[in-house]
């Protein structure tokens, strides 16, 4: 058997159980509470799977270890921002929101503020970071199934495109949190049992050595020792430096202002269940992330990853799949195929798993923020709000796909970065300041995420990614002014910067007295929402 | 201007989330739970920094400290990637530093508050 068919038939077996899954959900969701949190009935630790399959996504399994692959030591300092980033969500948001909060980001600012404003401004920001996310996914997903299938064709990428789209609206309006949390954590758990398998194999191959591989590392992509050192990619000039630390701050910011990561907090029965949630989330990403490096330095060990190799010519991102490849006895061989095509298969399911919870985060913040409480001001019923939201997946969907073909020459990694510095921009200074901060207002909440949102795309705009560079979306033309490809060490400050000057220059005192009853609720879950009993 | 307080719990109604709105603030004014802000704070407030601090020290040192970076401790082990692999491991240590924390300080605190609002609302 080909490693096509093979390929193809575990796509299938994923498709099948996830599909599955999604059935079995559906039988068990009724009220808007099952189809936004999942009935807050999972436990940390299912939780704990399902944020790490959440968050995992395409770009850390392939891209990480492409970028290790290609570039060194430089590919892993993104790992590091990713993993510490958690941190922030662990000591500073993931049981406090839970506790204030119910569907959505919005909620626990709507909890003492103007609710149309606020969940206006917060809903827009969310779908804009869940799209930015939502296309890298998609993207990636159309360019690694046709490098696998060895078919380079524009006609094949629309096509899966198009088949995950249409599977993803599928698992959200079907299965709602319910069933994209099952997914994720199959999802997990494959992603575990695949990356741990060829981490074995390539380490053996070392005799579990690290020493060992990273002298083969240095040797075979004839850079010495400076593939081992930070700099390859980064140290060229002093503003790659600067954007590198741009990138840094965006990366361990960003993660705790991630829409579809902050309402999984919402998908346990109690703050402490969130707090365990964010525990197995830390070990498991961590794990994951250590071995990413084995598999990025493996790749380059074992592999060609020159300037006219596969894995350059795929930016990195096949350097995972052609390494399972290479330690299951190399191309032709049984093992090799079996091995790709699993590893294939895993990469498949992430991508799948990740793109749903997008989808479903931002069509409950369009269902319960812009439905629910701006345009019915609280009154919809709540089968309406779950059947808007179900709707709202399938525009979202079709936006999404709609935008990922034309967005297909656009760079993955940098979808994900940009989608990082919104979130740590528009997203996450309201979010301190509205647990931490009595004066917090308001206007102070609108002004930091419109201005952080324009702020952080704006600079983009600007930046020589989308003009001016030999590298850049519009060749042809040059509007840049702004130096760096990363944002986030302006647009985070500016986030936080409108955040304090919008609360000081209005006065909402509504805001001050509710913010005593938001901290006791944050801090000690009085009044929180409970778990669904079906 | 709607100043709308999600109801406590879901089907709480108009007098019982007033209810819940004097608990609140009682339960604001009571020395356990200014016992429990201070604990929180005295743990998170630091150790945020201290993280941050942390990890900008790495993300600066990885661009302008390349000499100390570079240098080889065991075999092709070099400074920058124990550096890196350090942040995994305090990553790790602060993450179950804050659990025992939370667990040891916090929870008990909490869960008297959070039963205090539960007798008071139902009531």
């Amino acid at each position: 058997m080909s490693t096509q068919t093979l390929t193809t038939i575990l796509f299938l077996l994923v498709v099948a159980i996830t599909v599955g899954i999604t059935f079995w959900a559906s039988r068990q969701t009724s009220g808007t509470a099952d189809y936004y949190a999942g009935g807050r009935s999972f436990t940390g630790f299912q939780n704990g799977m399902a944020v790490s399959g959440d968050y995992m996504s395409a770009a850390s399994f392939l891209g990480i270890s492409g970028a290790i692959a290609l570039n060194g030591y430089d590919g892993f300092l993104y790992s590091i921002g990713f993993l510490v980033a958690w941190l922030v969500a662990l000591l500073l948001v993931a049981e406090l929101l839970r506790n204030s909060g119910r569907y959505t980001m919005a909620d626990q600012l709507a909890y003492r503020m103007r609710q149309r404003p606020v969940r206006t401004a917060a809903a827009t920001s969310t779908v804009a970071v869940s799209i930015f996310y939502l296309l890298a996914q998609m993207v990636g997903a159309g360019s690694l199934v046709a490098l696998l299938l060895g078919v380079d064709s524009t006609a094949l990428k629309n096509l899966v495109i198009v088949g995950v789209g249409l599977l993803m609206i599928f698992y959200v309006t079907v299965g709602g949190m319910k069933g994209t949390t099952w997914v994720q954590i199959v999802k997990a758990v494959l992603l575990m049992a695949g990356t741990i398998l060829i981490t074995v194999l390539v380490l053996a191959k070392f005799g579990f050595n690290l020493s060992e591989l990273l002298g083969a590392a240095a040797e075979n992509t004839g850079k010495g020792d400076a593939f081992l050192q930070p700099g390859l990619k980064y140290g060229v000039s002093l503003t790659s430096k600067i954007d590198f630390i741009s990138l840094g701050i965006a990366l361990v910011l960003g993660t705790a202002g991630l829409p579809h990561i902050l309402i999984r907090f919402y998908t346990v029965p109690t703050a402490r269940d969130a707090r365990k949630s964010v525990m197995w989330a830390i070990g498991l990403i961590g794990a994951f992330y250590l071995m990413t490096l084995v598999l990025g330095f493996g790749a380059a060990a074992l592999l060609d990853t020159g300037a006219d190799s596969k894995v350059a010519a795929s930016g990195g991102n096949l350097a995972s799949p052609l390494l399972a490849e290479a330690v299951g006895g190399g191309a032709g061989s049984t093992g090799g195929a079996v091995l790709l095509a699993l590893i294939s298969a895993v990469a498949f399911a992430t991508i799948l798993a990740v793109v749903a919870g997008l989808t479903l985060t931002s069509a409950s913040s369009v269902a319960h923020d812009l439905y629910a409480s701006v345009f019915k001001k609280g009154e919809a019923s709540e089968k309406d709000e779950v059947r808007v939201a179900r709707i709202s997946a399938f525009v979202i969907g079709g936006v999404a796909i709609a935008l990922a073909i034309p967005a297909q020459k656009l760079n993955i990694a940098f979808l994900v970065a940009l989608a990082f510095a919104v979130a740590a921009s528009a997203n996450l200074p309201s979010l301190i300041y509205n647990l931490f901060w009595r004066g917090f207002n308001t206007r102070g909440a609108t002004w930091s995420i419109y201005g952080g949102l324009v702020a952080s795309i704006g600079l983009v705009i600007f930046s020589p990614v989308v003009s001016g560079s030999e590298t850049a979306l519009f060749t042809n033309h040059d509007w840049s002014w702004f130096p760096l490809s990363n944002p986030g060490i302006v647009s985070i400050p500016v986030g936080f910067l409108l955040g304090y000057l919008g609360s000081v220059t209005s006065t909402e005192p509504e805001s001050a007295a509710a913010y005593d009853e938001l901290e006791v609720r944050a801090l000690t879950g009085a009044g929180a929402e409970g778990a669904v009993s079906n | 201007m709607s100043h709308d307080i999600e109801p406590a719990t879901g089907s709480g109604g108009r007098s019982r989330q007033q209810a819940g709105h004097a608990v609140y603030q009682e339960l604001h004014d009571s020395d356990d739970f200014k016992e429990l802000r201070q604990k929180y704070r005295a743990f998170a407030v630091p150790y945020t920094l201290a993280f941050l601090a942390w990890y900008l020290l790495y993300v600066v040192m990885s661009n302008w400290a390349t000499g100390f970076m570079n240098i080889k401790l065991v075999g092709h082990i070099n400074v920058a990637l124990v550096f890196g692999l350090l942040q995994f491991l305090t990553t790790f240590g602060i993450a179950y530093l804050y659990s025992r924390h939370a667990r040891t300080h916090l929870d008990p605190l909490a869960g008297e508050l959070e039963k205090r609002y539960r007798e008071a609302v139902q009531r």
